[in-house]
């Protein structure tokens, strides 16, 4: 082991370490405003990229349709037509979209973050009263749904988009490599001043910090829900499409980045941005290393680390439920 | 819906019909095995459509049942045991190792005669009670390293690297291609493990090149299967990469692009059927299975994987026509399934897509090495035959 394998070792766990991050900071934002544990949003992720593929090769991709089922309920639910008609009008969007590239870049992103913010009004608004347990259930069962669902829109078979930025910065760092870095810094700086300078944002931690006193305020939980389904749909939407030409996007993708992501979340509690970001870091770091020293061993190490954080979060635990 | 209904209609005449014979036939058509599933059962409807125009084998009808496992275990053990009931005279398939092993108690018991369209080398050996009754046409993992070692000792490759799934896939390889190595007096001087879901291996990449082998292989099956070599090349490796013959569709062509340019891999004889030479004992057969499957599904459309099913037809109708003279299935199916069994065991040099077929009592792939496996590289996005062991 010399300096250049450590560097190279440290630039790949920080490049996985910042997706890990955003995903961990998206989990604690729904987890706080809604004390939903966003298990799916692995697979929101991965729909960004498959569908700008999908896009890109002319067709009309399965999501669109899950999208037009989800608006349906939507309105159902609301007895109202727009969010069925929003749909719609993706889907017409999603006609010239076909194989122009500034057009399906959006339009898959803003997919994704229609599927998320339809995701929280169909299953988990009318179960908001539901203990922690019963929306992580709802969270598990979605994630099946939607990974089987991606099996059947997308196939059992890798795609790739073509990077949006191509060749090296130096050895180990592509172009689209740095653009992932640069969106993780803009991210947490975009999180930081939405949460310290908006109205909006104050709004969202206070609903997070005590959901009664912030409706005794006038803010609506519902409406703090939707404003934290779509911020996480936006942060997964873009992870994804620009990860995926680095590492390649399929329906299974999902799942191991968004567990990855959850355990960042919890070595921060489910509580703490700045510890879920670092403990991101922490984890992908961990990864790049053990899958030099121990490969065969990788997965089970980088899970590993859960007990003692696990154990720890135990003993420091006080009734955050209010 | 109406193809089924038609179908069910036509299977409760054909079963009024006397002497017809009924083959069952289990298939992962959808699920993760899906894009090898498809082209199997697509030969099957193929080899049906055949039959129903030329009149069956030996002037009896013949009726695949085709069953769907969803590329699961307990739906292909639960298929078979619906198929046994059925009156099956023989069982073909299934795609993927995992559920093979699983089916096998199940025809054994039933004393039902199997071929299996997966890789792994435990489907058949060792021939025990059990796989008494069970056949195989896929090359081994066995066989394709003994290629892959074959052609980098003609390189004069002395240390090679290996990665690998983390699972039965990769660690049968690493098995089978570290003993082949050793033996042929190859030093594989690091193993390396990823996850078909990871999205990064440079860890395991930055190991391989620290040890700097002069060659790779990489023991991963489909699209996965890019990750490392990508990797490796952006790192810098200057070596020569193998891959298995589980890259051997299109798929890993079109996601690998420029970065599995000069890739070699062993395969089936059938995935570059043209390019053979003519005295090529299976390139005859090849070319014809490959004209009649593009007929029907377009340019390009065939895979070494229908093909697989098409051997098993191969190897199963002529000992069908023979057992139907020793044996009468409306009378005694249990005396035909078993009279079927010992004439599929006595295949003597039957020439298939994948090579030549001659079982025995000990061995049940019966594939001789030599007319079975081929080194291709990849050249300009297409497979270019570069050695056959002839």
């Amino acid at each position: 082991m010399d300096a250049t394998i450590l560097g190279l070792l440290l630039l790949d766990g920080v490049q996985s370490g910042v997706v890990y991050g955003l995903l961990a900071l998206a989990m604690v934002l729904v987890f706080a405003v809604t004390r939903v544990i966003l298990v799916p949003i692995g697979e929101l992720m991965m729909f960004a990229p498959l569908s700008l593929v999908w896009l890109m090769a002319g067709k009309l991709p399965g999501t669109l349709a899950l999208a037009l089922a989800l608006g349906l309920l939507w309105s159902l639910l609301d007895r109202r037509p727009w969010p069925l008609l929003l749909a719609g009008g993706l889907f017409l969007l999603a006609l010239p979209a076909r194989g122009l590239l500034p057009l399906a870049y959006p339009l898959a992103l803003l997919l994704v973050v229609y599927l998320s913010l339809a995701t929280y009004r169909v299953f988990f608004q009318p179960l908001k009263e539901a203990t922690v347990l019963a929306l992580l259930i709802l969270a598990v069962g979605l994630h099946v749904a939607y990974q089987g669902l991606g099996l059947v829109f997308f196939g059992p078979e890798q795609h790739r988009p073509e990077p949006l930025l191509r060749g090296e910065v130096l050895v180990g760092l592509s172009w689209q490599g740095v653009l992932v870095l640069l969106y993780a810094l803009l991210a947490v700086l975009a999180l930081y001043l939405f949460f310290r300078l908006s109205l909006y944002g104050k709004a969202l931690l206070a609903a997070a910090e005590n959901r009664l006193g912030a409706r005794l305020y006038g803010i609506r939980p519902e409406e703090a829900g939707m404003v934290a389904f779509a911020i996480a749909g936006l942060m997964a939407g873009l992870s994804g499409l620009l990860l995926a030409p680095i590492t390649n996007a399929a329906y299974f993708m999902g799942f191991m980045l968004g567990l990855k992501g959850f355990v960042a979340a919890i070595l921060g509690g489910l509580v703490s941005y700045p510890v879920a970001f670092l403990g991101a870091l922490l984890v992908g770091l961990f990864e790049s290393f053990t899958s030099f020293f121990a490969s065969a061993y990788k997965e089970a190490l980088v899970f590993l680390l859960l007990l003692p954080a696990l154990f720890y979060q135990s003993l420091r635990a006080h009734a955050v439920e209010e | 819906m109406k193809r089924l209904i038609l179908a069910a209609l036509f299977l409760a005449l054909s079963a009024l019909a006397q002497g017809t014979l009924k083959v069952g036939v289990v298939v992962s058509a959808t699920g993760p095995a899906a894009s090898l599933g498809i082209p199997e059962r697509n030969t099957f409807l193929l080899i049906q459509e055949i039959l129903d125009r030329t009149g069956g084998v030996a002037g009896r009808k013949v009726q695949f049942v085709i069953l769907d496992d969803a590329s699961d275990t307990t739906q292909a053990v639960r298929n078979t045991r619906r198929l046994v009931e059925e009156g099956a005279v023989a069982i073909l398939g299934t795609t993927t190792t995992p559920a093979s092993l699983g089916m096998i108690p199940v025809v054994a018991e039933a004393k039902v005669p199997k071929i299996s369209l997966a890789a792994s080398k435990d489907i058949i050996h060792p021939v025990d009670a059990q796989r008494f009754w069970v056949f195989k046409t896929p090359q081994t993992e066995e066989l394709m390293a003994r290629a892959i070692v074959a052609d980098m000792v003609a390189r004069g490759i002395k240390t090679v690297g290996y990665i690998g799934f983390n699972d039965a896939y990769g660690e049968g390889w690493a098995r089978f291609f570290e003993a082949e190595a050793k033996a042929k007096g190859l030093q594989v001087v690091v193993s390396e493990r990823y996850n078909r879901t990871d999205t990064s291996v440079t860890g395991q990449a930055l190991r391989i090149i620290a040890r700097r082998p002069e060659a790779v292989l990489v023991g991963a099956s489909g699209t996965p299967a890019v990750l490392p070599q990508r990797t490796l090349r952006e790192r810098g490796y200057g070596g020569l990469i193998y891959q298995t013959h589980g890259v051997a569709n299109p798929d890993f062509l079109r996601v690998g692009g420029k970065d599995v340019e000069g890739t070699l891999l062993p395969a089936g004889p059938i995935l570059v059927a043209e390019q053979l030479p003519s005295a090529f004992p299976s390139k005859r057969v090849a070319l014809d299975y490959i004209q009649r499957y593009e007929a029907k599904h377009g340019i390009g459309s065939y895979s070494t994987f229908g093909a697989h099913a098409w051997d098993a037809w191969l190897i199963l109708k002529p000992a069908l026509e023979r057992a139907l003279k020793k044996a009468d299935p409306d009378k005694d199916l249990a005396a035909f399934r078993a009279a079927l069994r010992d004439e599929i065991e006595a295949t003597k040099g039957l020439v298939a897509t994948h090579g030549v077929f001659t079982f025995s009592k000990e061995d049940h792939l019966g594939l001789r090495f030599e007319d079975a496996a081929v080194m291709v590289q990849v050249e300009g996005g297409r497979w270019k035959l570069i050695r056959t062991f002839r």
